[in-house]
């Protein structure tokens, strides 16, 4: 499929030639992890204890951060009319879109994720856990985040609305990635919940590029 | 190729067109006329499929154009107002995702057409560099990879110099003598050699009946 090929090439290209719009989020994760122990006191304990949520949470805020670059200037060039009109399957070229966004966004925080989570004197046990469940639940989050935004694209100020779509489709994404670390820290088998996050990731998969495509047809005709 | 059967299209209490009847062929040209705020614009993203807020029937080559709509979008060729065009990327990037996107495999003639649209020696400049006049030849040279038949342009004239001017008219009228087909708006005085048909939506708007 040349066109996948072609659309990741193009969003990567776009996205190393301005930097800021991948930098920003990853500021915000990196900036609201570190506050918290100076927030709530170095208690290694009590640290170890929020760890989990701290970087589940920040992690979510900035995948939601992130979303915003996703259509924004496409809608405001014109490429996504160009998109729409195009003779190809729209399904790949969406789908190779969200996973190029998810590349510069998510796949970071995956990375960065295990070092601040020791900063939080996360344990030893919980960071395997930690980092399969972002790995799996971030693309969740920016597929679900794509839909929102691409609903939300036509208005000028969507954040808010945004937030307000979306939200209360992650808590479910941010609950498994939570009881994962802490069932594997209390020596719970995980690969049950593992399991249930990649269903929710295939499902994601499936229909999050339809609902974009359909969203964005609405957006544009606007 | 295209036919056009009872439209209508309503906006903000205002009928812009109704009963709009015309069906448009292979080597014909056609040009919206309109004054300002009339819906050429509309009108047109009615007919490339990006505005479904119309009643009326839209047929390509016979079939209903939403259920057609793979092969209508190979065949068609659309230039909005906006320029299309990624400026952080270069024109070449720029045209070479474009020609993936439409399935073509033509990227060796991307250099080509940028000649041919006077834009040699700007390939590999990234287009938040260039000027309007250039940003538009990019979008234009689309118009030349996309192997449509049928193009609908919407203000292609803009920022073009005027020997730009002259060029898009030729490259029109060679379109519609090798068997294209052309529907556009402008409101620049056209000098093409080739008979153009028009619609005149002034004639076909109204008020909404209470």
């Amino acid at each position: 499929m040349s066109i996948i090929k072609a659309t990741l090439r193009r969003e990567l290209l776009i996205a190393f030639r301005s930097p800021g719009d991948i930098i920003n989020p990853l500021m915000f994760f990196v900036i609201a992890v570190s506050l918290f122990p100076l927030g709530v006191g170095a208690d290694q304990a009590f640290l170890s204890e929020i760890a989990p949520g701290v970087v589940w949470v920040t992690a979510l805020l900035a995948v939601m951060l992130s979303m915003d670059s996703l259509f924004r200037a496409d809608y405001e060039d014109g490429s996504l009319e160009q998109l729409l009109l195009s003779p190809q399957p729209l399904y790949f070229i969406i789908l190779a879109k969200v996973s190029s966004h998810w590349l510069v966004s998510g796949l970071p925080l995956v990375i960065l994720a295990p070092v601040f989570a020791s900063m939080l004197a996360l344990p030893e046990g919980g960071m395997f856990p930690l980092v399969a469940g972002l790995l799996i639940g971030t693309p969740i989050l920016t597929l679900l985040g794509a839909v929102g935004m691409a609903l939300t694209v036509g208005l000028s100020r969507s954040g808010l609305l945004l937030s307000v779509l979306i939200l209360p489709l992650y808590i479910p994404v941010l609950v498994f990635g939570t009881g994962i670390v802490n069932s594997a820290l209390n020596s719970i088998d995980i690969s049950g919940l593992l399991a249930l996050l990649g269903a929710m990731l295939v499902l994601a998969l499936c229909l999050a590029p339809l609902a974009i495509i359909a969203a964005l047809r609405i957006s544009v005709s606007l | 190729m295209l036919t056009v059967n009872n439209l209508y299209c309503e906006r903000d209490e205002r009928v812009l067109f109704q009963n709009l009847d015309f069906s448009v062929a292979e080597g014909e040209a056609w040009q919206i006329q309109g004054s300002n705020g009339s819906g050429k614009t509309t009108l047109l993203r009615i007919l490339c499929g990006l505005n479904d807020e119309f009643t009326g029937e839209i047929l390509w080559r016979g079939i209903e154009q939403r259920k057609a709509r793979q092969d209508f979008n190979r065949e068609v060729f659309y230039l909005g107002h906006a320029p299309a065009i990624n400026k952080a990327l270069t024109a070449k990037e720029n045209l070479s995702w474009y020609c993936a996107s439409r399935g073509l495999t033509n990227t060796d003639q991307i250099k080509t057409v940028l000649n041919s649209f006077n834009l040699y020696g700007y390939e590999d400049m990234p287009c938040y560099l260039m000027s309007a006049g250039q940003q538009r030849r990019v979008s234009l040279a689309r118009m030349l990879l996309s192997q449509a038949m049928l193009w609908m342009l919407d203000e292609p004239f803009t920022a073009l110099d005027k020997q730009g001017v002259l060029e898009l008219e030729v490259l029109l009228s060679e379109h519609a003598k090798t068997g294209g087909s052309i529907i556009l708006t402008t409101h620049h005085n056209l000098q093409m050699d080739y008979p153009l048909q028009s619609i005149d939506l002034d004639a076909l708007a109204g008020l909404v009946a209470a």
